[in-house]
């Protein structure tokens, strides 16, 4: 554990101490911004509209708000994960510091579980950002915590799920531009894969459909905690953790 | 402290070490010597756990590479061909972080990096970033990071490359002075390092041993005999060459005598001797009797050079096509 957690601190202050930390987190938070102040007009253009028509039913935050946006969340994702995970090894491997990894008195396990560690922290700090947008939700109106809660635990364990894939990729190649691009391509087809189930209900497709880390996000977002799809998510940061063990592996074997 | 019996490394069809066995003593500063491609970074790897040999096993301080290699990486300081830093790192940081990997910490922690600091002589760059330094001084951080957790074993490949004579020169004084704590393994290509630095040395060439010695023995052992050349020069401007062969044959102990160049009044000769017997005094009370002046007289010994390119075969330096290294990951 306490080699875990060296590892962790080494990558994060990599993070921290080169602009990559900050770029993330400006980029991050001008989408997240634009996207909430988006909705927030929205939001408020349909309620004057609705009182205007005489319409007087309350307009829930949760559903107009929060929920398109976790939805939005988990798409930006898609672009922001390959950029966290796209050096994890990618750099150790062609700068050769992986030798000085693989030959200290230290588990192979335990470098993979810090870089991972690393990468969920930094995208933990890049949700902060939005936590920042909902904030003012809560000042000036009342939405239901316990669904954002929710909401936001989907969201982190679909991070997880797709920096773990992401660390695995990284494992893969000594060139970051090849793991992030990689990266990218599998977390977007990842994405994509739930759509088969709007035409066809054959096997495959359900199973297709089933692989998709978009359809398992969705009980999340209307706020119901459904063990199956957490389960999912766990299943696939251990996958994608155990693959980067073998990968790890393989290269004393290749090299 | 080192084992290594019947190692082998294959990669596919070609076998990049093959069959190595060869033994290093507690304290001893040994010299693994090879043309590029001979198979020393492999064997290095593989003895660092860093690779798993394809059969063969080695033990470093009684433990098994394949069966303990956590004990084994404990007992060792690692230095590669490039120092594997990170340029982002200050050099203190980048000590600790090092330090920390290997099982330091606290107090011991801070000793330790004070001492590899001023061990290496880079005090004075404790605090700059490492992607920052020259050449010179992120091979001296290398060596810091290998003696960090004071281990038994140091494994240096090619700690010279790519430095400057001067730095050459305080890299080996570094490592001779490291070397009554530490057992040490260097590899080079550069002989006179090996003459230099070590006791021991290990050739190998296409992977497969070729001599294990002390630097002694194997330059007394390609040379057969002992050698001397002597410069004589005749005191009336005239020299006659014959004669003083002659007179040098006559010395008891010597073998052959061979006239290697001759200007005007002075000539060179190599005096060869049955091995073992010790005929300088003779030769020299026998020219200067014999109304001759003796300028010069040194011992012709072989340099490591020559036994090297004896026993791996000139074709193995001047080869067109050397077989390639291993790259880094």
């Amino acid at each position: 554990m306490r080699n875990v957690w060296i590892i962790c601190q080494k990558e994060l202050r990599s993070y921290f101490v080169s602009p990559v930390a900050y770029i993330l987190l400006i980029m991050f938070g001008l989408i997240f911004g634009y996207f909430f102040w988006n909705a927030l007009g929205a939001f408020v253009f349909e309620s004057i509209q609705s009182q205007m028509s005489g319409r007087s039913f309350p307009m829930n935050l949760n559903e107009w708000i929060i929920r398109p946006l976790l939805s939005n969340l988990s798409v930006i994702n898609l672009f922001f994960i390959p950029l966290i995970t796209m050096r994890l090894f990618a750099e150790e491997k062609r700068t050769g510091t992986i030798e000085l990894l693989a030959t200290s008195p230290i588990r192979d396990i335990e470098v993979i579980l810090g870089k991972w560690l690393a990468a969920v922290l930094l995208y933990a700090c890049l949700l902060l950002f939005t936590a920042v947008n909902f904030a003012f939700l809560f000042r000036y109106g009342n939405p239901d915590w316990k669904p954002l809660l929710v909401g936001y635990l989907g969201v982190f364990l679909l991070a997880g799920a797709l920096l773990a894939i992401g660390t695995f990729v990284s494992s893969l190649t000594k060139n970051q531009i090849i793991a992030g691009a990689v990266t990218f391509g599998v977390c977007l087809l990842l994405y994509v894969f739930g759509w088969v189930s709007g035409y066809e209900t054959a096997a495959w497709a359900r199973v297709l459909s089933y692989l998709s880390v978009a359809t398992h996000i969705e009980s999340f977002e209307k706020g119901v905690l459904d063990s199956k799809d957490a389960i999912f998510y766990l299943t696939v940061i251990f996958l994608g953790l155990f693959f980067t063990a073998r990968s790890m592996e393989s290269l004393r074997w290749r090299s | 402290m080192i084992k290594v019996i019947q190692l082998t490394k294959r990669y596919g069809r070609t076998t990049a070490v093959d069959q190595i066995s060869f033994e290093v003593a507690k304290g001893q500063i040994v010299g693994f010597l090879g043309p590029n491609g001979a198979g020393k970074t492999t064997t290095m790897r593989m003895l660092t756990c860093f690779l798993p040999p394809s059969s063969g096993t080695a033990t470093v301080a009684g433990f098994d590479v394949l069966e303990q290699p956590l004990e084994v990486k404990k007992r060792i300081g690692y230095l590669p061909e490039t120092p594997p830093i990170y340029p982002e790192m200050s050099t203190a940081e980048y000590l600790q972080f090092v330090g920390k990997l290997k099982g330091l910490s606290g107090a011991d922690l801070t000793k330790r990096v004070d001492y590899a600091c001023a061990r290496c002589a880079i005090v004075d760059v404790k605090s700059k970033l490492l992607g920052k330094l020259s050449k010179g001084y992120r091979q001296r951080v290398g060596l810091a990071q290998a003696i960090i957790h004071n281990p038994d074993v140091l494994i240096l490949d090619e700690p010279t490359a790519g430095l400057d004579p001067k730095q050459i020169n305080e890299t080996r004084d570094l490592i001779k002075d490291l070397a009554g704590e530490h057992t040490i393994i260097l590899s080079t290509h550069i002989l006179p390092e090996v003459e230099q630095t070590c006791e021991q040395v290990i050739i190998i060439n296409k992977g497969k041993l070729v001599a294990t010695d002390s630097v002694r023995n194997l330059q007394a052992r390609a040379r057969g005999a002992e050698s001397v050349l002597v410069e004589v020069a005749g005191r009336q401007g005239t020299l006659e060459p014959s004669l003083v062969l002659q007179r040098l044959e006559r010395v008891a102990g010597v073998s052959r005598v061979l006239c290697k160049q001759q200007v005007d009044a002075r000539a060179v000769f190599e005096v060869e001797s049955t091995k073992g017997s010790f005929v300088r005094g003779d030769v020299a009370r026998a020219i200067v009797e014999s109304g001759w002046d003796l300028n010069e007289l040194r011992p012709a010994a072989m340099s490591l050079e020559e036994v090297f390119l004896q026993l791996t075969g000139t074709e193995a330096v001047s080869e067109a096509e050397t077989p390639v290294e291993v790259q880094a990951l």
